[in-house]
């Protein structure tokens, strides 16, 4: 059961290989069947995990949420996006054209390539890349240009706030963001996820990191510009924000890439802080995917329980409490590994 | 053969989206032209086997882009974007400077003798990039961190600085 994704893997890699290919030739077409299987995954999740925010948003709100489609009304939102791409696609006669459509086709870039090292169980990940957690955090930070554009090539003076408030925002949150992993790979000695992982085997980080697994859950609600942080499309003062102007299958793209950006926080999360695929009994990829599931229903609890919080209290937050509390979490976890050095060495540990 | 291919390819995309860069008369599209060259520029670095600065190129220069459009919306005192990043009519004295600059150039990179480097590269770079900015090179890269600091407190002083005269 554990190995069930590896062995299907291997049995594709067989069949491919069998067509008397190169080395690198099946290298590469495996990298793709992979990456095409992500993307299924991702995509699929997706259209559960707005099915899901709906009924979590219906439940906390004391009503039922959609329940007509389908059993509980689990294909809402199947025709939501049929809806939406049989739509007329608008684009503003103003728009900066170029810049307009450019960012409704690359936002999803950055999100998949995210997904592209991330381990799902043992041996499950696309790419094990070295520097896996920094290659992440390195791709990550291109959504915020990406927004920016769709902001701008609105050119509409609510998409325009919109866009500055995400670049104010992301590029200050991704500091203590950053900073948050820095405890983890000091532990661990690794950039690589799968090792960060494999460190987790006894004790989970969130165990020995808890302060900057906050800080983790509040910097990355606000990278993903989810509730309270939701200010790049305020709704009460901006419309929707940086996508106001989109619509159709351009406005399905930002819909669901914000679903994709909470999935891939959840699986960071759940890679960094919360043990990845280990835990008792079940196999490694079910364990993932409920601890995975548990993050995103947090992050839904958060968003439907705190009032949007005001711009200037926001930044405030981020420099004059995240980042120090951030920066002495480094400090103490620093001083914490030279005390049990050195408290190894003269044998009292 | 191969890094051949890759590298003629990545260098099309380079030149050319650094020439749509130069060329765009709006400050918005040169600003993400080039950040599309900065693209380039981290797959040139991971032909390279330095798959570290590759990020930390795509972190730093291609994330900062986008703080450059804002900056440059923001700067732009003319009514129609469109019109931001305008040429000048030095064309004589411009040829001149490229040329020379091409001219000299070129003649370093073809009469220089290279050398080529019989160290393997290392399975992990991070590692030893730690290692020489933390021991062998601790003290410029301190130095680095506090010229920066110096720069970022100048920069609020000025910018508090225009607020008081109210």
């Amino acid at each position: 059961m554990d190995n069930i994704f590896i062995n299907i893997a291997g049995w594709i890699r067989d069949f491919i290989a069998g067509f008397g290919l190169s080395e690198g030739l099946v290298y590469l077409a495996m990298v793709l069947v992979k990456f095409v299987a992500v993307l299924v995954f991702v995509l699929l999740n997706v259209v559960f995990l707005v099915y899901m925010e709906r009924r979590v948003a219906g439940f906390f709100q004391e009503r039922l949420g959609p329940n007509r489609v389908g059993p509980q009304g689990i294909f809402q939102l199947v025709m939501d996006i049929l809806k939406l791409l049989s739509k007329e696609d608008i684009v503003p006669a103003g728009a900066d054209k170029l810049v307009y459509k450019t960012a409704a086709y690359v936002i999803f870039v950055p999100t998949m390539l995210v997904y592209m090292v991330i381990p799902f169980g043992k041996g499950m990940n696309v790419i094990d890349l070295n520097m896996g957690l920094f290659y992440i955090l390195a791709v990550s930070s291109l959504t915020t240009l990406i927004i920016f554009m769709a902001g701008w090539g609105s050119r509409n003076k609510y998409s325009l706030i919109g866009g500055m408030r995400a670049v104010a925002q992301m590029v200050s949150y991704e500091i203590p963001f950053v900073f948050s992993f820095l405890g983890v790979i000091m532990l661990t000695g690794s950039l690589k996820l799968s090792t960060i992982v494999e460190a987790q085997q006894d004790v989970w980080f969130i165990v020995l990191q808890p302060i900057a697994f906050i800080i983790f859950l509040i910097a990355g609600n606000a990278e993903i510009n989810r509730g309270p942080f939701d200010l790049p499309e305020g709704e009460q003062e901006l419309v929707a924000g940086y996508h106001t102007e989109y619509t159709a299958g351009r406005f399905a793209m930002f819909y669901m890439a914000e679903y994709a950006n909470l999935l891939a926080m959840a699986a960071i999360g759940t890679t960094v802080f919360l043990g990845g695929w280990h835990g008792p009994w079940l196999p490694g990829w079910l364990w993932f995917f409920i601890k995975m599931y548990i993050l995103v229903f947090g992050q839904m609890w958060v968003r439907w329980t705190f009032p949007r919080i005001r711009i200037d209290h926001m930044m405030h937050f981020n420099w004059k409490v995240l980042l120090p509390i951030s920066l002495a979490n480094i400090l103490v976890t620093g001083i914490g590994i030279k005390a049990y050095e050195m408290l190894r060495t003269m044998g009292w540990w | 053969m191969m890094p051949t291919i890759v590298f003629g390819v990545l260098s099309v995309i380079i030149i050319g989206f650094a020439l749509a860069m130069v060329l765009s008369k709006n400050l918005v599209h040169s600003a993400i032209f080039m950040a599309a060259t900065f693209v380039g520029v981290a797959g040139i670095y991971l032909t390279l086997s330095a798959g570290f600065l590759a990020a930390v190129q795509i972190l730093i220069y291609v994330g900062a882009i986008s703080i450059l459009m804002v900056f440059g919306v923001m700067l732009t005192r003319r009514g129609d974007i469109s019109a931001s990043n305008l040429f000048n009519k030095r064309i004589i004295s411009g040829v001149v400077v490229s040329a020379a600059l091409f001219i000299i150039l070129g003649r370093l990179i073809l009469t220089s003798e290279w050398f080529p480097s019989s160290f393997s590269v290392p399975e992990s770079t991070v590692g030893p990039i730690a290692d020489l900015m933390m021991n062998a090179y601790v003290i410029p890269f301190e130095t680095a961190a506090l010229i920066l600091l110096a720069a970022m407190v100048g920069a609020i002083i000025l910018a508090k600085g225009a607020r008081r005269t109210r």
